[in-house]
């Protein structure tokens, strides 16, 4: 970790002659990793100490094993293990394999660049918000039902099969797919620009190759090293998601990080060191699993390298591409209509099964709830602002310091900015509750901001790293010349020209910020809440018009939030059209 | 051990003796609680009182919504609604701050409570008071006509919680499906048996599930006095098996062959109102009506209680011993007692929970206001409802929990 930081930090000793003015910026990275991975530290050690006896607050004053013990007697624990392991493992096999199958047979289509555009209001969907939507869709009495019966299915009272909740977790697949598809999609395209892909292609396709062969042969073996750590990320969230697998996966048993949320909550304070002990296998699950998904990966590389050198054209691919179009296309319309069904529930009067639409609407739901709705809406917004803005900051002071200090980017930093995304969450949120209260912060606003700041940080920071380091430096070095300081062609140079990217990044981290569930649950102490921690309180069995009222104000916010990214460079800039149109 | 802390037992009998010291002289301390209401009044002025209560339900919601204007424009103070899940958050919350050595300012100020969460917290030291003594309208309280405002679950409450209403389980059914449903737990089976897929109930620890797991124990249990008596006190496996071998029975024909359940009363209310039900289960005796008025069920549905009678109990508000804003949250508990606002609780139009308080203690005004309420289309009378059952020991809910999760969830 130390060279780690000294590398981010612009490693050895300072270049002659720099002058002091710069000695702020240099402390952005270190100052940037505490924030960081304190807590995350701070937290593994507040889990795994419990996890084996100790916590001297409740009496656990010797090492021993009994909450081990403890959790293996659990009931339901190896019925919790198992679904969490299918559950992740096969949302993530599943999201890339559609991900990669349809850039493969889909990258030179209208529907991909259609797709493409569409990417960025998916990605802002909160994770409850898509739940929740896919739930109100596909559940025996959802949306799709009510409109195919019973004049097609001939049920007059919903089947009574499983569709939502059920014990293999498959719904809880389904929407981890919808918010990780377009995840990995976003990721795959930065990467193919990264990778140049439409050269490869082209000289792939010259020499013969069908147009998914080609892909599949010349531009994924570049590719997927790029997506990995997203690929690391999106299996170790699928395995320890809470909120998803609140209103979508089954309860008896719940997958293992309710299952441990819920020991954490329990009355009877034992149960903490088997909740903690809990969380510590959740992390050797996420361990286990990236290890394993390792090991996959190499395997297939193997077995693939005679294909992939044999020499094999491939043929037209016309099947393929049907049906990774259509599933890839399905993702985005569930998604959709998830939103959709939300609008139309939140302005439902009485909407009866099997009913296609509401027999009655009314805006009264949401003038009913504009008084209870405002203190969370208040407190997402601002919670998001302000860790979406001190993200920003960091990111840009750690950008900077890398430009000037010529410091390359490190595959180590990459990790540890990961850091976050790759432990889960529950394994290290509730020992990082011991850090704030030991600083005297615990439930306060500082300490929500924080605990979001350590899932803004990395989104943002990877979204605003490959514009930031793409802008031809031939504009700041011309300042340069022209007299400017580092400091004004920062300014009035750099900023100005990555406005856009940057308002962009911004909205990200906000809809990060937006979507968090444990950490908001955990650092807000009780004292602060969201939209989001409202709307899955709600979902646990609140009436359905209220539930789409939290939902779809949830999924608002961080759409607007893009719009605004979109619309706030083209008004500044509406007389300068290259800086306007710029991307 | 080298890393354990010798003086840790000392320190913590320390702290548990100051805990109870000051929960034992906390009406005494000037500061803590005052003498007259007139001073909670005024030191309530301006503060923000953090109410963690139970919030699955629009109609509640929408009540606490309204008391918090009523005491923001009478009392100047902000009430903030932490809505949980379980209650039993709450209380892990305290308990939690207690452990931390948080004995000020913690971060529940008010908590709607019952039961074994109360039981919990009187047996933790983890309640201020006695303080309902100083609150004007505890003398309206039905204390002699609904004893469960005394007793709570067995435990009795000593005034260190607050009561706000009255709970009876009844059955919620669709009069247009279902022309007549069981009426007691031995014809639920064989109800069950008859309508497969039909019949279900929340899943312990929700309250309403064990609420009817504990009364289906009462009614098949041969011992039932054995049910007052702390759990460990009793042969809990004798007195619980005729229940399991109900419940190993009657799983197979419910809803989802009884391999899910649903989470809680307010989403089986849903599977009714969708039809993937055919009863469901309410812990009170208003809400049917209530819901058909807000457009969550059909108006045919309606409402029975078991012939032998249902559990009831009263359920209530209390303030933790190391609440920041006690004395707001003792305005705001006396304002949940006043006519003003349990009339409007009461209101099947808006939540239609029964009231706590004794029409003979109330001004000939309000108690004209109480008769002229209307019932609403699926609410019993008085005489309906019965008699109550009194609620099991509190440790039988507990161990009926453990045991259903053993049995049940894996």
């Amino acid at each position: 970790m130390a060279a780690a930081l000294r590398q981010l930090n612009g490693g050895g000793a300072a270049p002659a002659g720099r002058r002091p003015l710069l000695q702020p910026l240099r402390l952005v990275p270190g100052v940037t990793l505490f924030l960081f991975l304190a807590p995350i530290a701070a937290g593994l050690i507040g889990t795994l100490l419990p996890a084996f006896g100790w916590l001297p607050d409740l009496g656990g004053e010797r090492f021993g094993l009994h909450p081990w013990r403890a959790l293996f007697a659990a009931p339901g624990l190896a019925g919790a293990v198992r679904l969490t392991l299918v559950s992740g493992l096969l949302a993530t096999v599943l999201s890339l394999l559609l991900v990669l199958g349809f850039c493969a047979a889909c990258h030179d289509t209208r529907l991909f660049a259609r797709l493409r555009r569409l990417l960025a209001p998916l990605l802002a969907m909160p994770h409850a918000a898509t739940a929740i939507g896919l739930a109100f869709l596909i559940a025996p009495s959802g949306w799709i039902l009510r409109l195919l019966s019973p004049w097609a299915t001939g049920w007059d009272t919903p089947p009574d099969i499983a569709t939502v909740q059920d014990a293999y977790g498959l719904a809880l697949v389904g929407g981890l797919m919808l918010k990780e598809t377009p995840y990995l999609l976003l990721m795959t395209l930065g990467a193919l620009d990264q990778v140049q892909a439409k050269r490869t292609l082209a000289v792939a396709r010259a020499l013969g190759y069908a147009p998914a062969a080609a892909w599949l042969k010349t531009v994924l073996p570049r590719v997927y090293p790029q997506i990995r750590l997203p690929v690391y990320a999106v299996l170790a969230f699928s395995l320890s998601v809470v909120d998803m697998a609140l209103i979508l996966g089954p309860g008896t048993p719940p997958p293992l990080a309710p299952m441990v949320l819920r020991w954490f909550y329990d009355p009877d304070l034992a149960m903490r060191f088997q909740a903690a002990a809990g969380a510590v296998l959740q992390l050797g699950l996420a361990a286990a699993a990236i290890l394993l998904w390792h090991g996959l990966e190499r395997l297939v590389a193997r077995l693939a390298r005679p294909w992939l050198a044999g020499g094999g054209r491939g043929a037209g691919g016309r099947l393929g591409r049907a049906v990774a179009g259509t599933a890839m296309a399905t993702v985005f319309a569930t998604a959709g209509l998830g939103l959709l069904s939300l609008a139309v529930w939140s302005v439902a009067r009485r909407w009866q099964y099997p009913d296609a639409l509401p027999a009655a609407w009314t805006l009264d739901n949401w003038a009913r709830h504009l008084g209870a709705l405002a203190w969370p809406t208040w407190t997402t917004l601002t919670v998001g602002l302000a860790a979406a803005g001190a993200a920003l900051v960091l990111a840009l002071g750690c950008l900077e310091n890398e430009q000037r200090h010529g410091v390359r980017p490190s595959s180590r930093g990459l990790w540890l900015l990961y850091a976050p995304l790759l432990v889960p969450q529950v394994s290290f949120l509730f020992g990082a509750q011991a850090l704030t209260a030991g600083l005297g912060i615990g439930g306060t606003w500082p300490a929500l901001v924080w605990s979001h700041l350590l899932f803004v940080l990395p989104y943002l920071f990877l979204s605003l790293a490959d514009p930031y380091r793409a802008l031809d430096d031939r504009y700041a070095r011309a300042a340069l010349c022209l007299g400017a300081s580092p400091a004004r062609v920062f300014w009035r140079v750099k900023l100005p020209m990555l406005l856009r990217p940057a308002l962009f990044a911004l909205a990200i981290g906000f809809a990060v910020s937006v979507a968090q569930y444990l950490p908001t649950l955990f650092a807000g102490g009780g004292r602060y809440v969201t939209l989001t921690t409202e709307a899955v309180t709600l979902a646990a069995g609140a009436d359905r018009r209220v539930i789409a009222v939290y939902a779809l104000l949830q999924a608002l916010l961080p759409l607007l939030a893009f719009a605004g990214a979109l619309a706030v460079p083209g008004w500044l800039y509406r007389r300068r059209y290259a800086l306007a149109g710029m991307r | 051990m080298p890393l354990a802390d010798p003086l840790g037992p000392v320190r913590r009998a320390v702290a548990a003796m100051l805990v109870l010291a000051t929960a034992a002289l906390a009406p005494a301390a000037a500061d803590e609680a005052p003498a007259s209401w007139d001073e909670v009044v005024a030191a309530a002025r301006g503060q923000t009182v953090y109410w963690n209560a139970w919030g699955g339900s629009e109609a509640i919601n929408a009540y606490i919504d309204w008391v918090a204007g009523r005491v923001a424009a009478e009392y100047d103070v902000t009430l903030r609604h932490v809505k949980l899940t379980d209650t039993a958050d709450a209380v892990a919350r305290v308990l939690a701050e207690k452990a931390a050595g948080r004995d000020a300012g913690g971060s529940v100020d008010l908590v709607w409570i019952n039961g074994e969460n109360f039981a919990a917290m009187k047996s933790n030291g983890l309640l201020f008071g006695p303080f309902t003594q100083l609150l004007p309208n505890t003398r309206l309280v039905d204390t002699a006509g609904k004893p469960t405002t005394t007793v709570d679950f067995t435990v009795p409450v000593d005034g260190l919680e607050s009561p706000w209403g009255m709970a009876q389980i009844v059955f919620l059914y669709d009069s247009a499906r279902v022309p007549a449903p069981p009426r007691s737990v031995a014809a639920l089976l064989d109800w069950a048996r008859a309508h497969p897929g039909r019949f279900t109930y929340p899943a312990p620890p929700d309250f309403i599930g064990t609420t009817f797991l504990k009364q289906a124990l009462y009614e098949l249990t041969a011992d039932k006095g054995a049910l007052a008596r702390p759990a460990a006190d009793a042969d809990f496996a004798a007195a619980t098996a005729p229940l399991w071998a109900w419940l190993d029975a009657a799983h197979p024909h419910l809803w989802r062959g009884g391999a899910e359940f649903p989470r809680n009363g307010q989403q089986q209310r849903q599977l009714l109102d969708d039809g993937e039900v055919d009863l469901s289960l309410s812990f009170n005796p208003g809400e049917a009506s209530s819901a058909i008025a807000q457009g969550l069920l059909p108006d045919t549905v309606r409402t029975y209680v078991l012939d032998g009678g249902t559990i009831g109990n009263t359920h209530f508000v209390a303030i933790p011993y190391n609440a920041e804003a006690k004395a707001g949250a003792m305005v705001v508990a006396d304002f949940l007692l006043s006519p003003e606002a349990q009339l409007r609780k009461e209101d099947p139009a808006r939540w239609g929970d029964p009231t706590v308080l004794a029409m003979d203690k109330l001004d000939p005004a309000d108690r004209a206001a109480f008769a002229a309420l209307p019932r609403g289309p699926a609410t019993l009378s008085p005489s309906e409802l019965g008699a109550t059952q009194p609620e099991p020991h509190a440790t039988w809910m507990t161990r009926i929990e453990q045991e259903w999760q053993r049995r049940y969830a894996n």
